[in-house]
C-alpha cells in the first residue's frame, strides 16, 4: 500500500462502508468524523486506517462485552431465549445446551414455543444432540404452565441449568409482549431471582429494526445479555454499535453457524476487526 | 403524510429562507436529508445513492426551486421516485403454467420466512381452487419437513410423504413425478435457509432448480433486513432463475428498506408481503403502502 495523506474522499469512503456495515448513518458519521479529526490530513495506509478505524468501534464495544456463565450462577440456573421470529433462539439453545453437557452439567431443555407449527420436535432433535433432558407439551399448550412446571420440576431433580425457549414475536405485538410477561410472572413463582439470564437472540441480517428489538424487548421484558447470530453470512452486524449506544445490555455470544459448535463469546476487537472487512490477527 | 422527513426538509429550507429562488446548494442541504430518511429505513447505500441521483434531477425543475413550499415538493419527489421504483401501481401474481403442474420454488436466507410462506401461498392457491402439493426439500434443519406437513395440515392441502435419508435434489425429482401423476395444479418445493457465502448449498440450490424448472423461483427475505439486503439479493439473483420477492414480517415495526433495496438490485417484482404467523397473513404487494412506511407515515 502506498501511503496518502487521509482526505475528505478517504473518509467519506471509511463512512460509507461502516453504513453498509450497518452501523446507520449517525454511528457512521460519528465515528468517522473523530476518527478523521485526529488523522486528518497524516500520511497512512489502507491497512493502518482500517486497523484504526476497526479499534475505534471496538473501544465503543468494549464496554459492552459480557460473559455467559451460568455454571457459577445459582442453582438451577434459569435461561430464557427470546427474540422475533425467526432469529435463532431455538438454534442457539440448542447449542447452549450441547456445551454445558459437555462440561458436565445436568441441563433441562424447556418446549416453551408452544406456538410455532413443529417448534417443539425441533427443539427435541437439539436436545437429543445435546444428551439434554427435554420437557414439552402439545402445540397450542399454555407455554407459562409449562415453565411452571418445568421449574418445579428442576428444583425437585436438582438440575444446574433449565433453558426455556420461547415463540418468536415482533416486539410491536403487545398481546404476544404481555403473553412472554406473563411466563416470567410465573417463572417468579417458584423462583423471585429466576430467570437469572435472559437472552435477547438478534439477527445480524437485521438493520435498524434491532434498536427497537432491543428497545422494546428490554424495558418490556428485561434483557440480562444479547445474541447475535448468523454473522457466517455477508451481513455484518454493525446495527451492535448504535445498540450498544443505546442500552445497557451487555452482548454475550455471537452464532456463527447452525452446527451445535457454532457459538461463541462476543470478543468486541474480533468483531470491530469483521466490521470494517479485516480477519483475525 | 411524511410529518417526520417533511419537518425536516422545512427546517432545511428554513435556514435557507431569504432568497427567492433555490440554488442548487439548498436542493442538496434537503437531499442530504432526505439520504439519511431512506438510510434509516434501511434502505441500502448503493440503492440510496441512484435513488438521490434521480430525485436532484427532478428537484432542480423549476416547481420545486420556485416553489413557496419546497419542503412538500421535494417529499412529493421522493414519494412518488419510491413508489415508481418499487414497481409502482398495480401488482403481479403468480405466474401459473397452462400445463400443469407449475412448479414454485422457495429460496432465501436461515429463518427468512420460506416455509411459512410456503404454505401461505398453498392455501391462497388451495382457496383459488388449485390442488397443491407441498414439498419439503429441506434435510438440514431440524424438524423442518414435520413443520411444513404441520401447515399443510392447517392450510388443508397435501404434502409429499416425509423419506428419510433422501437428498434434496432426489426430493425434488420424487415431488415433480408425484405431481405429475397425481395431477396437481401446483407444487411448492420448500428448500433449507442457507448463506450466499455456503458454495455447496448455492450450487445445491441451483441444482434443484435445475431439476425443477421451475416457473416461480420465489426470494423470500425479512423486510427488517439491513444494508445486506443487496448483497443477498444479487447473490441468490446470480445462482438462480429468480421469478420475484416475498418479504416477511411486514407486520413488524420496521421501514422496510430492504424492499427498495432488492427490488432495485434485481429489477425483479415484489409479489407479496407476510403479515402474520399465521398462515393467511399474506398479502399482495402494494408500493404506494411500502413507500409510506419508508418514509415514516
Ligand atoms: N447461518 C446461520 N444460521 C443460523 C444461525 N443460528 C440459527 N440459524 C438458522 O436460522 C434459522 C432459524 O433459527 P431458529 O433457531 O429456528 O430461530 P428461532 O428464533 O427459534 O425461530 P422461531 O422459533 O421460528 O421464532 C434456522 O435455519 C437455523 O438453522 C447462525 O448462527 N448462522
Ligand atoms: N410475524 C411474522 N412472522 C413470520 C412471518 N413469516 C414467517 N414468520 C415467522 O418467522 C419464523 C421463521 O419462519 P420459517 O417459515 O420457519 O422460516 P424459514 O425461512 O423456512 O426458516 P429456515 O427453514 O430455518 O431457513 C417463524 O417463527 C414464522 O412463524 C410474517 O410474515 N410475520
Ligand atoms: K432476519
Ligand atoms: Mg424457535
Ligand atoms: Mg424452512
Amino acid at each position: 500500500f502506498t501511503k496518502q495523506p487521509l482526505d475528505q474522499a478517504r473518509i467519506d469512503a471509511l463512512e460509507e462502508m461502516l453504513i453498509e456495515a450497518d452501523l446507520g448513518p449517525r454511528s457512521a458519521a460519528r465515528i468517522t468524523e473523530a476518527f478523521a479529526a485526529t488523522r486528518f490530513g497524516k500520511a497512512v495506509d489502507e491497512a493502518e486506517v482500517l486497523e484504526a478505524l476497526s479499534e475505534a468501534i471496538a473501544d465503543e464495544l468494549a464496554g459492552h462485552e459480557g460473559r455467559f456463565d451460568p455454571l457459577s450462577g445459582p442453582r438451577p440456573y434459569v435461561v430464557l431465549f427470546i427474540g422475533v421470529n425467526g432469529s435463532g433462539k431455538t438454534t442457539t439453545l440448542g447449542k447452549i445446551a450441547a456445551d454445558l453437557k459437555g462440561r458436565g452439567a445436568r441441563v433441562l431443555v424447556v418446549a416453551g414455543d408452544t406456538f410455532r407449527a413443529a417448534a417443539v420436535e425441533q427443539l427435541k432433535v437439539w436436545a437429543e444432540r445435546a444428551g439434554a433432558d427435554f420437557m414439552s407439551r402439545p402445540t397450542g399448550s399454555d407455554a407459562a404452565g409449562l415453565a411452571f412446571d418445568a421449574l418445579e420440576k428442576a428444583r425437585a431433580e436438582a438440575y444446574d441449568v433449565v433453558l426455556i425457549d420461547t415463540a418468536g414475536r415482533l416486539q410491536n405485538k403487545q398481546g404476544l409482549m404481555d403473553e412472554l410477561l406473563k411466563v416470567i410472572r410465573v417463572i417468579k413463582k417458584v423462583d423471585p431471582d429466576a430467570p437469572h439470564e435472559t437472552l435477547l437472540v438478534l439477527d445480524a441480517t437485521v438493520g435498524r429494526n434491532a434498536l427497537a428489538q432491543e428497545n422494546i424487548f428490554g424495558n418490556q421484558i428485561g434483557v440480562s445479555g444479547i445474541v447475535m447470530t448468523k454473522l457466517d453470512g455477508t451481513a455484518r452486524g454493525g446495527v451492535l454499535v448504535p445498540v450498544a449506544q443505546a442500552s445497557d445490555s451487555p452482548i454475550k455470544l455471537i452464532g456463527v453457524g447452525e452446527g451445535i459448535d457454532d457459538l461463541q463469546p462476543f470478543d468486541a476487537r474480533a468483531f470491530a476487526r469483521s466490521v470494517v472487512g479485516l480477519g483475525e490477527n | 403524510m411524511f410529518d417526520a422527513l417533511t419537518d425536516r426538509l422545512s427546517s432545511v429550507f428554513d435556514r435557507l429562507s431569504g432568497r427567492g429562488v433555490l440554488s442548487e446548494k439548498d436542493i442538496d442541504e434537503a437531499l442530504k436529508e432526505v439520504r439519511t430518511a431512506l438510510l434509516d429505513a434501511d434502505v441500502a447505500l448503493p440503492v440510496v445513492r441512484d435513488f438521490i441521483a434521480r430525485a436532484r434531477e427532478q428537484a432542480s425543475g423549476e416547481a420545486v426551486i420556485r416553489s413557496v413550499r419546497p419542503a412538500d415538493q421535494v417529499v412529493k419527489i421522493t414519494y412518488d421516485g419510491l413508489v415508481e421504483m418499487l414497481g409502482g401501481e398495480g401488482a403481479e401474481g403468480l405466474n401459473l403454467s397452462l400445463n400443469p403442474p407449475t412448479v414454485i420454488l422457495m429460496a432465501g436466507l436461515q429463518g427468512s420466512g420460506k416455509t411459512t410462506t410456503a404454505a401461505k401461498l398453498a392455501l391462497r392457491l388451495s382457496r383459488e381452487r388449485k390442488k397443491v402439493l407441498l414439498a419439503s426439500l429441506d434435510t438440514r434443519r431440524p424438524a423442518a419437513m414435520e413443520q411444513l406437513a404441520t401447515l399443510a395440515v392447517q392450510a388443508g392441502v397435501d404434502s409429499l410423504p416425509i423419506v428419510a435419508g433422501q437428498s434434496a435434489p432426489d426430493i425434488a425429482r420424487r415431488a415433480l413425478s408425484s405431481a405429475r401423476l397425481q395431477g396437481f395444479d401446483v407444487v411448492i418445493l420448500d428448500t433449507a435457509g442457507r448463506t450466499t457465502l455456503d458454495e455447496a448449498m448455492m450450487a445445491e440450490a441451483a441444482e434443484i432448480a435445475a431439476i425443477g424448472q421451475p416457473h416461480e423461483t420465489l426470494l423470500v427475505a425479512d423486510s427488517l433486513t439491513g444494508q445486506d439486503a443487496v448483497r443477498t439479493a444479487r447473490a441468490f439473483h446470480e445462482r438462480l432463475p429468480l421469478t420475484g420477492l416475498v418479504l416477511t414480517r411486514a407486520d413488524g415495526d420496521g421501514r422496510g428498506g430492504a424492499a427498495l433495496s432488492m427490488r432495485a438490485v434485481t429489477g425483479l417484482p415484489i409479489k407479496f408481503l407476510g403479515v402474520s404467523e399465521k398462515i393467511d397473513g399474506l398479502d399482495v404487494f402494494d408500493a404506494a403502502r411500502v413507500a409510506g412506511r419508508i418514509l415514516g407515515q
